[in-house]
């Protein structure tokens, strides 16, 4: 492609196929969501697949956070704002009252913006939140954070100290701190928003890695301002703008050919 | 902005109607800025210097004795700080046992379960108990608290340790009036409430919310969160205001002169009265005369020291994780 | 990557995955919430109640005592009759109003010194640790300095002492909210006023100190309320004076806060009947202050 064409075309797109067939492990239907009065999402429909990942892309304000912060509700830290509608993880409905929230957030991990090691040792940060729900023995609790530490790709940067704090790690060290504390409590679905916003580009590229590894394991959806990011490692991709989903699909052919106008808009740098 | 226009018309003005700002008036003025600021130091140094040389001739009297001595005996001269550094270190430690636990548990109301709309009603009336004047806690100590102490506390816990190894001593009051180190401990405790509350509250406010999200973020309860999160987030600066706490307990004067008792003995129980260093000088300074006089300036010296050191601790605790 | 087999893309597929079940939340973990829940609403109504019962007590007691005589007369000697506390109140305002008037500028300069001219400097730096550990200094000592530099060199007791002992409480606290006030402005608008040619001073006193008057001013509102109340200092310097003090402020000054600490305690019913409504009217107009202080500084902060 020529220097003058690159500009404007659409981003380029990742090896790996959408598996369209792939069972659905969380289903929004018709959801609206409040903060206070104002409207942030608009009758939402939307499904995510089994061991995919689903990007959430569009202009700042547009509603993706606020979109991936319902799938484990932790808007529910705020009173004011509420959620409407039907989030259904494996068939059941999260937004409903009977759910304990705190197993739901474990069932559900999330990986923030910015890396939040806690403070202890980079050890007790993972085996912390494997002891919140499960009794292990030691030697398992060992096994689990070695475990977790390696498919996070940070085992052989910290095995030989995982008594230190983790917050002596570098941003991108502690990021996959957090993801190794979030995949070792072996959620089914883990959310990604903007989790390399605050990180250096070879940090960035890291995490991608280590995200598409993921994917064998968990469903996972991420929220990504970065449209080349989302090419890249996403398989679906959801464009949401001014609180409305506007267009999902398979990752290739949203951004090869999208339906929409404001998608095209978007994907070419039009605007946002 | 009126003061930019005047520039603004100052700099317009006709040249020969231009008259520069003096440099002497700038020059004044920076003296006297620079000249307050080491006020400041020099009052310090001042107190130091006035108590240490109004106190030195106990000090040379009794010599190392004045602190291990514990007698206080007008009639006879002699003089010895021990019952009051023992009352005021008691007290102050009962006030942090007590009071420590209750300004977590509000600056975590404040901070994590208390809603929206009570936040500020709330947050003003515990700042309103830190205005609220050191004598009105005395007289609340005194005619409120003490008598609901004695008949409900005292006198029921006195009955019940009667005889009994250790605590038929700790806990034990000869004259159930309510008054004594322990209603000096209360007293306190609840007059470094609201202080201790209000500095942990501000702190467990500056931890970035990212952090608070991503504990609850792994399915921690509020319990978890705030235990194994945000308090260790926030200890070094915690440990700093309690340390604050501390020496607002231990330089108190007025709530413990009216609650302590006033009495110079040892007592193992801490029902009995007692005194600290800061209610002997309120009762005595205004008889006092010659070596008495000196005897508690001397005290105040020792609760100089021991309060500074302690104030130097919490701030430098304190500062640290501000500039972090 | 993909070479699972297909499944129907309903949503009844999910049901085939192995999702754990619900219910792992331990009851000991609910438990020690929700004990965390109520114990921190507890103290906090502790201290909502304490707040609440220390004003009854005071509205009970102190009401019965109000009457004019009150705002008229000067405090009984011990065993007459009747009387009130006007002496009191007013020996309170003037050293009151001494104290802030001499802490006031001496605060806002020292607190100029730190924000606009010493700011990182060694001495800047030490003076505004100082400055914080004289902020929570026990208010005793300050009264035994001042008793040992002015009570004993001039002689007597003094409404002069008692008020430079409140001058000196209450300087600190300026200093702090005048420091923190300025470095809310921002420097642009410093620079503004140097670019027109100004002097630092010119733009200190025409510039910065009005874009933080509200903060100052909220800062010697809450300086006031804390020496409005200060007992122990005065204790050593104007002592008390059960009739009107000579204008030249020499000998005893009546003051509500000595006032109290001894009627409160003595053996006589007009006495203690008096100490009451003295409490009763500091109190309330030490609040008063405090509110008034934070109600100005609305969304700023000064501690």
């Amino acid at each position: 492609m020529s220097a003058t064409a690159t500009a404007t075309a659409a981003p380029v797109v990742g090896s790996s196929k959408a598996d369209e067939t792939a069972p659905i492990r969380v289903a929004v239907k018709n959801l609206n969501f409040y903060y206070g009065s104002f409207q942030g999402l608009k009758n939402i429909d939307l499904n995510f697949h089994d061991r995919q990942v689903t990007a959430l892309i569009g202009p700042s304000g547009c509603g993706k956070s606020t979109l991936l912060r319902t799938f484990n509700r932790i808007y529910s830290l705020y009173p004011e704002q509420r959620a409407e509608g039907e989030i259904l993880l494996d068939g059941r409905n999260i937004l409903d009252n009977s759910i304990d929230l705190n197993e739901l957030r474990a069932r559900v991990g999330m990986v923030f913006q910015k890396p939040t090691p806690f403070p202890m040792s980079i050890y007790d940060n993972i085996a912390f939140g494997i002891r919140l729900y499960e009794r292990l023995p030691k030697a398992e609790v060992d096994a689990r954070v070695e475990e977790a530490l390696r498919k996070s790709a940070l085992w052989d940067e910290v095995k030989d100290k995982l008594r230190q704090s983790g917050m002596g790690l570098s941003g991108g060290q502690q990021q996959r701190l957090c993801i190794a504390r979030t995949v070792a409590q072996r959620p089914e679905v883990i959310l990604f928003d903007e989790p390399t916003s605050a990180l250096d580009p070879i940090s960035t590229g890291r995490i991608e890695e280590l995200i598409e590894q993921l994917r064998s394991e968990f469903t996972i959806a991420i929220v990504t301002h970065n449209m080349q990011q989302a090419a890249r490692i996403s398989q679906f991709t959801a464009f949401m703008y001014l609180g409305e989903l506007i267009e999902f699909g398979p990752t290739n052919r949203l951004f090869m050919n999208p339906t929409k106008r404001q998608t095209q808009d978007y994907i070419t740098g039009r605007f946002g | 902005m009126v003061a930019l226009s005047e520039n603004v018309a100052l700099a317009a003005a006709p040249r020969r109607a231009r008259s520069a700002p003096s440099p002497i008036a700038d020059r004044i003025f920076h003296l006297a800025a620079y000249a307050s600021a080491l006020l400041v130091l020099l009052v310090l140094a001042g107190i130091l210097a006035s108590i240490a040389y109004g106190g030195w001739p106990a000090f040379q009297t009794f010599g190392p004795g004045f602190i291990t001595s514990s007698a206080w005996n007008v009639g006879r001269e002699e003089y010895g700080a021990f019952v009051a550094i023992i009352g005021t270190l008691a007290s102050a430690a009962l006030a942090l046992v007590i009071g420590v636990p209750i300004s977590l548990g509000i600056a975590i109301y404040l901070t994590q379960l208390c809603p929206g709309w009570a936040r500020r009603p709330v947050a003003m009336t515990i700042e309103l108990l830190a205005s609220v004047p050191s004598i009105i806690y005395g007289m609340w100590g005194l005619f409120i608290f003490a008598p609901l102490f004695a008949r409900f506390v005292q006198v029921p816990v006195s009955n019940l340790v009667e005889g009994l190894p250790i605590v038929g001593t700790l806990l034990y009051a000869q004259v159930p009036s309510g008054v004594g180190v322990l209603t000096a401990g209360i007293i306190l405790a609840i007059m470094i409430v609201p202080f201790v509350a209000s500095i942990t509250r501000d702190m467990l406010d500056q931890i970035p919310t990212v952090l608070r999200e991503s504990a609850y973020g792994i399915g921690c309860t509020t319990w978890e969160v705030v235990r194994h999160v945000l308090i260790p987030q926030a200890s070094v600066s915690i440990i700093g205001a309690i340390m604050l706490g501390l020496g607002r307990a231990l330089g108190e004067t007025m709530a413990v002169t009216f609650v302590i008792g006033n009495a110079n003995r040892l007592s193992a129980s801490i029902f009995d009265p007692g005194s600290t260093i800061a209610s002997r000088i309120a009762n005595e300074f205004n008889e006092a005369d010659g070596m008495q006089l000196h005897a508690l300036l001397a005290l105040g010296c020792i609760l100089f020291v021991v309060t500074f050191i302690v104030l130097i601790i919490a701030r430098l605790l304190v500062r640290r994780v501000k500039v972090a | 990557m993909d070479a699972r087999p297909n499944l129907a893309p309903a949503s009844h597929g999910a049901a085939a995955l192995a999702a754990p079940t619900w219910g792992r939340v331990r009851a000991g973990r609910r438990t020690a919430d929700r004990a965390l829940k109520i114990l921190c609403a507890l103290a906090t109504l502790l201290g909502a109640v304490v707040l609440g019962s220390i004003l009854l007590m005071l509205i009970v007691e102190g009401l019965r005592g109000f009457s004019l005589a009150l705002f008229t007369e000067p405090t009984p000697g011990p065993g007459s009759e009747g009387g009130g506390i006007a002496n009191a109140i007013l020996g309170s305002l003037v050293m009151t109003t001494l104290g802030i008037v001499v802490a006031t500028p001496v605060g806002v300069m020292a607190g100029t010194y730190l924000a606009e001219y010493g700011k990182t400097s060694k001495l800047a730096d030490l003076i505004r640790f100082l400055n914080d550990i004289l902020l929570s200094a026990p208010s005793i000592l300050i009264g035994l300095f001042v008793y040992t530099v002015m009570v004993r060199t001039m002689g007597g007791y003094s409404g002069w002492a008692g008020g430079v002992a409140l001058a000196i409480i209450a300087t600190p606290v300026i200093v702090r909210t005048t420091e923190d006030m300025l470095r809310l402005v921002p420097g642009p608008l410093r620079e503004a006023g140097a670019a027109l040619g100004a002097p630092p001073s010119l733009v200190i006193r025409h510039v910065t100190w009005r874009a933080a008057q509200a903060g100052i001013v909220t800062g010697i509102l809450l300086a006031l309320a804390r020496i409005a109340g200060e007992t122990a200092p005065l204790l050593f310097t104007a002592l008390n004076n059960n009739s009107w003090f000579s204008p030249n402020l020499m000998g005893g000054v009546a003051n509500l806060p000595v006032m109290i600490y001894q009627f409160a305690l003595s053996p006589y019913e007009n006495w203690r009947q008096l100490a009451w409504a003295g409490a009763l009217l500091i109190t309330v107009a030490i609040l008063a202050l405090s509110i008034t202080a934070r109600v100005f500084l609305r969304g700023g902060k000064a501690r």
